[in-house]
């Protein structure tokens, strides 16, 4: 449902304050209401931490969690 | 919901009933649609309406005898439209080609109709199309002698009967001209050479009025399958008899009840409702040339005059009934299918969760069709069977928990008390809204009853009610309900409209009242301000429709200060809800947010609200609303009470927490801890900010939570430019987003928040 890469230029600009790096597109699996979606989001390569982009959030997110619980 | 109750629900519905005109027509034409297509001009959209309904329409058009126009509604506002008349002028109009005629397949059954007058061309052409072998005895010298001779050819020029039987005879097996259809014999001999006989009674001989020969059109007792009928002046019911005969005779010939389901045939009463409120009297549009009928654009203004009867006067008043585009019936259908969806989305979900469940529409509705209970019911299904979706009402339910909470619940008998023979329960929105005005009124009321006050804080759990969640509801009710007895059932006094009405419907045996039916009872406090000049218009909360007792104390509270005021249009029982109702606020923001300017803009004057969350959600959208209490105890923040700003999510929460803590500290003398989870972490929330955190619902504490891990375990991310933060945080079933930096002055900057429900697996 999300399987394409979700990320603008200015999101992969943000950094992962402990590790130092720059965040980079990376397939990380997210959940609702046991249904299982893998995306392509911005992700800390050395510890994993993601960024869901308000973009993200607001948009294609908020209209799958609204198909999900209308199912 | 069974079918049945379904159906039970449907029918409580009568915008589908049809228009008086409609039910008035033998034939059950369509003349509120006709109406419609010839006021837009659109003549062959008019005879495609006559054509659906009427056999024969070019001959039946011209001489109908509109026994629709009796009942018509615009009788009552200028005069009856002159249906008949715009009939005629619509036929008289180039007909647009007929559809393809569908004939059924031959059913191997034979029947003879003896007369073509329009009674028996109406039957024969019925039971042609329904596959019969139709022979056509006409005792004249060409078919429809019955009408050329009644009518003059002006009114039914001769050629218009040529051609309508010129379109019918290729579907009959036979036409018999001269048939001698004076002798009794001769239709005994019919009888018994054919399956079924029709005679229509307008233009066969004297021996068919023997009544031992034929039989009416509605019996079983048709034993010998001669039927007769037509013997009417009117015009319309010669074609409808001769259209239930056929009916009759198929039902006979197949071998099937006569009289199932025909119970709705002929004219008959209609329940639609129809309001003549909003509709501005015209008489009729006169004819230049009365023999002639009317123009085109006589005709065209003439049907203007068609009010389009509907009901949909629930629509009219309620914003939510009208966004979803439909009306109550067909609501129930879908929420209905709604439920019995196994695969797909539930397209309901939004129908069922947006009403206010408060009742407007019922009231309106002459047929009292119960659209809140319907939801109402529908919500507990859905929890029940785990079909919810969870965010539809979740941030309520959370405020709700916070109100039961030991950082707002409180039960106290009053200072140096040990018992309680009355019990102020404010409620937990007016404690959220104007935590200041508690104080005053617990001290006033325990001034003017003369027995201890206790005080009680909390919620009634209406939230949970109305969200569907019964088990959780029935927790809330049982608990308070260990208080009360704890506190040893005392009288409450309710600040709050929808507690009184939570109480009166689920909490019988607790005696309660509102604050305002003590106030109407009690020397009143002193008016902080002289009386305003101009009226008040008042809002009734919706919880108070059927508490007229509680809508007179308010009343008569205002005439003992003097304070002017004036009723809205929708007050007292046809009061609009807020929004707040029935949880719309959470489950569809938008929409409550257009309801409420909608009740903003009744009235050009200030409102007086006797509800805190209706002061707020009016005061929200900028409509100057004072609530009750502000004219006795105003905030000292706002001097003008009636501009006072609705405080926000967070706020309503810190106002609750700060209000137990100085009412435990100010009254008995106690010192409680804040319970705030972090009350170290200061947040600067940029103007921008705050109004997202208030349309996305995110609180302060949420932020404070997401900062708090976030600097705890150095989980952050970080803008290499502007050296902001962003970091997120799963509290409960949402993970919140927060953009910050920290703030020169201590504390952080919040520039940005954002939620979503989804969770990124570990
Ligand atoms: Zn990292």
């Amino acid at each position: 449902m999300i399987q394409e890469g979700f990320a603008s230029p200015e999101d992969l600009r943000w950094k992962c304050r402990r590790c130092r790096v720059h965040l980079e597109l990376a397939p990380v699996t997210v959940t609702y209401l046991d249904q299982e979606f893998s995306a392509d989001l911005p992700r800390c390569p050395v510890c994993g931490l993601v960024l869901i982009s308000e973009d993200l959030a607001l948009g294609k997110m908020a209209e799958v969690e609204q198909i999900l619980e209308d199912k | 919901m069974d079918q049945q109750s379904l159906r039970d629900l449907e029918s409580r519905c009568i915008q589908e009933e049809p228009a008086p005109c409609r039910a008035a027509c033998p034939l059950h034409v369509d003349a509120r649609a006709f109406c419609g297509r010839v006021a837009a001009g659109d003549w062959p959209g008019a005879w495609q309406v006559l054509r659906r309904g009427m056999p024969l329409p070019a001959i039946l058009g011209r001489i109908c005898d509109a026994p629709c126009q009796a009942s018509c509604k615009r009788d009552e506002a200028g005069g009856t439209i002159r249906i008949g008349a715009l009939e005629r002028a619509c036929v008289q109009t180039p007909a647009p080609a007929p559809p393809r005629t569908m004939r059924l397949p031959a059913r191997g059954g034979s029947v003879a109709v003896c007369g073509s007058g329009l009674s028996g061309l109406t039957a024969a052409r019925d039971l042609a199309l329904k596959g019969y072998a139709v022979e056509l005895f006409e005792p004249g010298t060409v078919l429809g002698a019955p009408l050329l001779e009644a009518f003059d050819a002006r009114r039914l020029p001769p050629a218009v009967v040529d051609d309508e039987i010129a379109a019918l005879t290729p579907l009959l097996k036979a036409v018999h001209l001269g048939a001698r259809l004076s002798q009794t014999e001769t239709i005994e001999e019919l009888g018994h050479h054919f399956d079924a006989l029709y005679l229509d009674l307008a233009a066969v001989g004297t021996p068919t009025r023997d009544r031992h020969l034929w039989a009416d059109d509605e019996s079983s007792a048709m034993t010998r399958g001669i039927l007769g009928g037509g013997d009417t002046p009117s015009p319309v019911l010669q074609a409808a008899q001769g259209r239930w005969a056929a009916t009759t005779i198929d039902r006979r010939l197949q071998k099937v009840s006569i009289t199932a389901g025909r119970e709705g045939e002929g004219a008959g009463p209609t329940r639609l409702f129809v309001s003549l409120a909003q509709i501005e009297p015209s008489p009729p549009v006169a004819m230049a040339d009365a023999a002639a009928g009317y123009t085109a654009a006589e005709a065209v203004a003439e049907a203007g005059r068609c009010i389009q009867c509907q009901c949909l006067e629930c629509v009219k008043v309620c914003a939510y009934l009208e966004r979803f585009g439909s009306y109550p019936r067909q609501y129930a259908r879908q929420i209905y299918n709604n439920a019995a969806i196994v695969m797909g989305a539930r397209q309901a979900n939004r129908l069922i969760n947006s009403c206010r469940l408060c009742g407007l529409c019922t009231e309106i509705c002459p047929e009292d069709f119960p659209m809140a209970d319907l939801c109402l019911q529908s919500r507990r299904d859905m929890v029940a069977r785990g079909k919810m979706p969870p965010s539809a009402h979740e941030f309520a339910l959370l405020d709700m928990q916070f109100s039961l909470g030991e950082r707002f619940a409180l039960a106290r008998h009053a200072p140096g008390s040990n018992h309680s023979v009355h019990l102020f329960f404010p409620g937990c929105q007016l404690c959220a809204s104007a935590p200041a005005q508690v104080a005053p009124v617990y001290s006033h009321l325990r001034r003017v009853l003369d027995a201890p006050v206790g005080l009680m804080l909390g919620c009634c759990g209406a939230p949970a009610h109305w969200a569907g969640r019964e088990a959780l509801y029935q927790e809330v009710r049982a608990d308070w309900r260990l208080q009360w007895e704890a506190m040893g059932r005392p009288e409450v006094v309710l600040a709050c409209a929808t507690c009184l009405e939570m109480f009166r419907d689920h909490l019988p045996e607790v005696p309660a009242r509102s604050l305002w039916h003590v106030w109407a009872q009690s020397p009143l406090p002193e008016l902080a301000a002289p009386p305003p000049e101009a009226p008040l218009a008042i809002h009734d909360p919706c919880t108070t429709r059927h508490t007229p007792a509680v809508q007179d104390a308010v009343r008569h509270v205002l005439n003992r200060c003097h304070i002017p005021f004036e009723e809205l249009e929708l007050g007292r029982r046809r009061t609009e809800c807020c929004g707040y109702g029935g949880l719309m606020q959470n489950a569809n923001p938008q929409l409550a947010q257009e309801i409420v300017r909608r009740r903003a803009a009744r009235s050009p004057s200030d409102y007086l609200a006797y509800c805190a969350v209706c002061r707020d959600n009016l005061a929200a959208v900028g409509k100057r609303t004072i609530h009750l209490l502000d004219l006795f105890f105003p905030s000292g923040e706002h001097p003008d009470p009636a501009g006072r700003p609705r405080p926000g999510w967070s706020r309503r929460r810190e106002n609750r927490q700060r209000l137990r803590r100085d009412l435990l500290a100010d009254l008995w003398r106690e010192r409680s801890p804040d319970l705030t989870p972090h009350p170290d972490i200061h947040l600067h929330v940029a103007p921008a900010a705050a109004q997202r955190l208030e349309t996305r619902r995110i609180l302060i504490e949420d932020l404070q939570e997401v900062i708090h891990q976030a600097e705890t375990s150095g989980q952050v991310l970080e803008h290499p430019d502007t050296g902001r933060l962003r970091a997120s945080a799963r509290i409960g079933h949402v993970t919140f987003w927060v953009e910050y930096a920290p703030a020169e002055e201590g504390g952080y900057t919040v520039f940005n928040a954002y939620s979503h429900r989804m969770e990124v697996a570990r």
